[in-house]
């Protein structure tokens, strides 16, 4: 087992005191502050991250528990000069005004399509066989745990479904 | 959060050594212990993380059941194939709950063994007989919407939050424990949780040095399965009143009527009166009352939660017609 945690491709060593949650092994030890601390206990969304392929929030988990495991922020989905499609699209969109909840929203979002294009139910889905379809009930079922305080959410499920419609499920 | 050790437990003897000693805790998924510990509702000065000891497989039984490890995630319950098909009212009650986020991480075991949300056990300035015995209960007389209306003691009227185990009972699930002596002892889900009474602070019936292994649940039938939670917003919210219902019906009456109603007790509730009431009789409005009745047999509101009593009676009848519509 390597004393180490990758993020976003790249490898640093375990935090020292297990206290360590993960969002603050990530701001405070590695200096990502793309993930952001809003409620601290998993209500809100804003420090989402996906580890090993599945969106988690990282508020809610110990560093020390993934020792080992891949973890991805909004640092390793794109950058200024070369934007995800997700975060392209919540420019374009105005999917945001304060931009606190983004790289959650975003984090979410992405991996979110994944889901959907795996053919996963949720709570809005008519029956449990896929495929499903990334339409606005579904979207705003799928990211209820993200939060937006600024309430532009309209502009996130439009943003999203923007990326969903040009990239269509497998 | 308070100091501990953390260590990674590599076996399930290592989990259940650890689990006997008196300040340490087990955390596999860990989204509601680790809140707890941020506000200092559980204070482990020692945490054994079980998240690789395997027990995440959901396998065939050789019955025709499924066996779900206590390990499995909510996610990969929600959306295993068996489950979907065979299973569909916990797929269902699943993806009802939480977040995408949570559920990734949340574990069958650790889902049973979730705490409840009370607002005064949340809260370590407000008394609480569950989380310091002895101290009072906040609740009765305080704000009390998301109380239990059955099953409540004068130390306790705290519900069991949770969805999975609410479907799991009406599917007639079993919890398999691993003793920490080399055995195994099964208990029926509908027997793994306890009621208040002048013990609040014990949630279910494992006990020390014990750790849960798998959730069984037995063949499928051919039935009618309906999750229905009611609660104040459309996601991501605690169910008010919840049913899970798994209903059969043959010549114009019920042959099988399995219920468990979340939300309402210390415990997913299960009341094997009303699937005897239902079974060999032609669904009728007074029928669906007199089952209702049964249900709320010595139901008691607490002032905030009244609305529980006659929100249950209305699930109630909404969930057989439903089920009654379908099966037929």
């Amino acid at each position: 087992m390597p004393d180490e945690l990758i993020v976003n491709g790249t490898p640093y060593p375990m935090p020292e005191d297990p206290r360590v949650t993960l969002l603050d092994f990530l701001r405070h030890d590695l200096g990502l502050t793309g993930t952001k601390k809003g409620c601290d206990h998993g209500q809100c969304g804003a420090c989402t991250v996906i580890v090993n392929g599945l969106r988690i929030n990282s508020c809610l988990t110990l560093a020390a528990m993934h020792e080992g495991h891949q973890v991805t922020t909004i640092e390793g989905l794109g950058i200024a000069d070369e934007p995800s499609p997700l975060q392209r699209a919540f420019v374009e969109h105005d999917g945001f005004q304060c931009g606190y909840c983004t790289p959650g929203q975003i984090c979410s979002a992405t991996a979110m399509l994944d889901e959907i294009a795996n053919g996963w139910p949720s709570d809005a889905s008519k029956t449990l066989d896929g495929p499903f379809e990334a339409s606005g009930e579904e979207i705003r079922e799928r990211m209820s745990g993200n939060l937006c305080r600024c309430g532009a959410y309209a502009n996130i499920v439009a943003a999203i479904r923007d990326v969903a419609e040009s990239e269509p499920a497998a | 959060m308070r100091p501990f050790q953390y260590q990674r437990a590599h076996s399930i003897s290592d989990a259940s050594t650890i689990a006997a000693l008196p300040e340490a805790m087990l955390i596999a998924g860990g989204t509601n212990l680790l809140d707890m510990m941020k506000l200092q509702v559980a204070t482990p000065s020692q945490l054994s993380d079980i998240g690789r000891i395997g027990l995440d497989g959901i396998q065939d039984t050789p019955d025709g059941g499924l066996r779900i490890g206590a390990l499995a995630t909510n996610t990969a319950t929600a959306v295993n194939p068996r489950v979907r098909a065979d299973y569909p009212v916990l797929a269902r009650a699943i993806l009802a709950g939480a977040t995408q986020q949570l559920r990734n991480k949340a574990t069958t075991g650790g889902n049973l063994c979730q705490r409840t949300r009370c607002y005064y056990f949340m809260n370590v300035e407000q008394p609480c007989n569950k989380r310091d015995p002895g101290s009072g209960c906040g609740a009765i007389g305080g704000v009390n919407k998301l109380h239990a209306v059955l099953g409540t003691s004068d130390q306790c009227i705290a519900t069991y939050p949770g969805d999975m185990a609410v479907a799991m009972t009406a599917l007639g699930a079993t919890v398999v424990i691993a003793t920490g002596k080399g055995t195994e002892r099964t208990v029926p889900l509908s027997d793994f949780h306890c009621l208040p009474g002048d013990t609040p602070w014990r949630d279910n019936v494992l006990e020390a040095g014990e750790v849960i292994v798998a959730v069984t649940l037995p063949p499928p039938v051919q039935a009618t399965q309906l999750y229905r939670k009611v609660r104040e917003r459309s996601s991501y919210a605690f169910a008010l009143v919840s049913i899970a219902a798994v209903i059969a019906m043959d010549g114009g009456k019920f042959t099988r009527a399995d219920f468990a109603f979340g939300g309402l007790a210390h415990k997913p509730w299960h009341d094997p009166r009303i699937g005897e009431l239902l079974v060999g009789a032609p669904p009728s409005p007074e029928l669906f009352d007199q089952a209702a009745d049964l249900l709320l047999e010595g139901a008691e509101g607490q002032g905030d939660n009244d609305f529980k009593i006659p929100l249950a009676r209305r699930t109630l009848h909404a969930v057989l017609a439903e089920a009654v519509e379908k099966a037929a």
